[in-house]
């Protein structure tokens, strides 16, 4: 099993149109807008009461409120920001990680590539929570930052297996060998011909990597291991949900419909960036 | 010697050397941390003298090397060592703690399975038909929903609502009790089967796609045999192999995915040990935990790396260690 298939798996079955891109373009926009919107405005001051507590939904309160009286609707606004940034950030650290160690792995010697891709093969053997969970209990006190990098180092593995194998690929064609021949040096031969070769499967596979970062932050702080309050977290905000579930059951509703929203929109999107990314794939469709 | 034994030998000693290895990275990991372990055992503001003394008793003023030794070669004689904070030894723990995440994982396994597999072929066969494009749509849904809100949401349906099954909690005699006990895990169970058959479907599909469009199976409808004939006879060995290395990695991803769902449910498995060790600075209680769950990830990929061998007899030409 490889990510190719991993990658595949995910797309087949649906019919391959482009709208899967513009759907979940929509979808993250909108989660996006959001988000940003609430460093200038929420529809109330999110660490304030401003109802009675644990109100149903109501025009006032579109999701009801939470046991301190808080805006349920204003604090999901917030989560989308939360996860957007963990999301973003532990991409971005996943993928510097990895896409480095695997090119390292792609042009190092036969012992050092057979190392690489066993202790990658252990971690990846590692569900991302647990490795997450370790990184974060090591580190003093949880925190946003910690979430970003401990998602961000247990996605890298993956990354890096799969830079590993793209980069070996495309090594092993006979215009890198001219390409040296003539003089091009090994950092000429990743700018010029690997990193253009195997960008749309990276971005593809990073893309999927952002969703399971959105799931794996909320789950790192349902579990209280991720950013402290007076981050309004969508897993926060589902653990406490659930210690009010006898009184107050639609508490637990809608922070998750936000959350799935959110990780069918990136997944959607990634969907789309392979049929846009990969030309073959548009050819057959 | 017979090259299936041959390669059994050969993937017993990898099997040997991996733990050996995971033990080794287990150490370092959680000795080049920041922080002491002795850190658990003495209060904020302790004075330099009581520091010294916790870590004279915990073993961290030793030299790596020493406490290398030492932790293998309690591990040969399965002394996982003394909690911290309970004092009482890990080994034990861990296995009263098994007694509720081994049955919760294989039960919920089995019926993953018993879900996933009827479905995945139907979504592949019967792909231009609207119930087989609504299976591949749900399962998309499924991997896009994370377990511990499907928790969340069957404890208000079943629970709360129509107060079928607990919310929570587990017996405390245990398996003593076994009506309770099974009730109580009736709920934690569907919630990872759902989770788990959401993936199990896609990859059911995909080999069961790939059957479809192999040439044996257009052979063997070429030489007389019916569809569901040639799928029966040729397609299920064929499929089954790239399924059984996901099956391999799924069962070892929920035994440790467990975490999440045994808080859901406040269930006393080998998760809520880990997350109680990591929330207390418990060192040989995670250290215990993340080395029992690692051997049983490994067994369970020999386990996986075997029965692919012994259904495609394509594979056991080929050198251990090269399957992936």
């Amino acid at each position: 099993m490889t990510d190719m298939d991993l990658v595949n798996a995910v797309s087949e079955g649906r019919p391959r149109r482009s709208w899967t891109f513009t759907i979940g373009a929509v979808i993250v926009g909108l989660h996006l807008l959001v988000g940003l919107s609430t460093l200038f405005w929420t529809p109330y001051d999110p660490s304030a009461m401003s109802g009675g507590r644990l109100e149903v939904p109501s025009f006032e309160h579109l999701a009801g409120t939470d046991r301190l009286g808080r805006d349920l609707f204003t604090l999901i606004m917030i989560g989308s920001r939360i996860a957007l940034t963990v999301g973003i950030g532990a991409v971005i650290i996943g993928g510097l990680i990895g896409i480095t160690i695997g090119l390292i792995a792609a042009f190092a010697s036969k012992t050092l590539d057979d190392m690489l891709a066993a202790g990658l093969d252990i971690l990846i053997a590692f569900p991302t929570l647990l490795l997450a969970m370790l990184i974060v209990a090591s580190s003093e006190g949880a925190s946003l930052g910690t979430a970003i990098i401990a998602i961000g180092i247990a996605n890298s593995a993956i990354v890096a297996r799969l830079t590993r194998i793209l980069a070996k690929r495309v090594l092993a064609m006979d215009y890198i060998t001219a390409s040296r021949i003539s003089g091009t040096t090994w950092l000429g031969v990743v700018i010029i011909h690997i990193l253009p070769n195997i960008w749309p499967t990276l971005l593809v596979n990073l893309a999927l990597q952002f969703g399971l970062a959105v799931i794996a932050e909320a789950s790192l702080s349902y579990l209280g291991l991720g950013a402290p309050p007076p981050n309004a977290s969508w897993g926060r905000l589902l653990q406490e949900a659930q210690g009010t579930v006898y009184s107050a059951p639609f508490g637990a509703i809608a922070p998750g419909i936000a959350l799935v929203s959110l990780v069918i929109g990136i997944n959607l999107l990634a969907d789309g960036l392979r049929d846009i990314a990969d030309p073959t794939r548009r050819r057959r469709s | 010697m017979p090259a299936i034994l041959s390669y059994l030998s050969r993937r017993l000693i990898i099997l040997l050397v991996s733990i050996l290895v995971a033990a080794m990275v287990l150490f370092l990991l959680l000795r080049l941390l920041p922080g002491d372990p002795a850190n658990a055992l003495v209060s904020v503001g302790a004075d330099p003298e009581q520091i010294e003394a916790a870590r004279r008793q915990v073993g961290s003023d030793l030299p790596l090397s020493e406490q290398f030794i030492h932790f293998v070669s309690s591990l040969a004689r399965f002394d996982l060592g003394n909690s911290f904070v309970s004092h009482a030894p890990v080994l034990p723990e861990i296995g009263k703690r098994l007694a509720v995440t081994v049955p919760l994982t294989l039960m919920s396994f089995t019926l993953a399975i018993v879900i996933a597999l009827p479905l995945g072929i139907i979504a592949a066969v019967k792909a231009d038909r609207w119930y087989g494009w609504l299976i591949s749509v749900v399962s998309q849904f499924g991997i896009a929903v994370p377990v511990f809100w499907i928790g969340i949401l069957l404890v208000t349906l079943f629970a709360v609502n129509l107060r079928f099954f607990p919310s929570g909690g587990f017996p405390s005699r245990g398996w003593q009790r076994p009506e309770a006990a099974f009730d109580s895990l009736v709920l934690p169970v569907i919630t990872i089967a759902i989770v788990m058959s959401a993936s199990l479907i896609r990859y059911v599909r995909s080999a069961t796609q790939d059957v479809l469009g192999s040439d044996y199976l257009r052979t063997a409808r070429a030489l007389g045999a019916s569809f569901s004939e040639a799928l029966i006879r040729h397609g299920i060995r064929n499929g089954s192999v790239p399924v059984i290395s996901i099956i391999g990695i799924e069962l070892a991803s929920t035994l440790l995915g467990a975490v999440v769902v045994e808080r859901v449910f406040s269930l006393p498995g080998l998760g809520s040990m880990l997350l109680l060790g990591i929330e207390q600075r418990d060192y040989p209680n995670v250290q215990g935990v993340l080395f029992i769950s690692t051997l049983l990830v490994l067994l369970i990929g020999f386990a996986a790396d075997l029965t692919q061998r012994i259904i495609d007899p394509r594979l056991r030409g080929r050198a251990a260690g090269s399957s992936r």
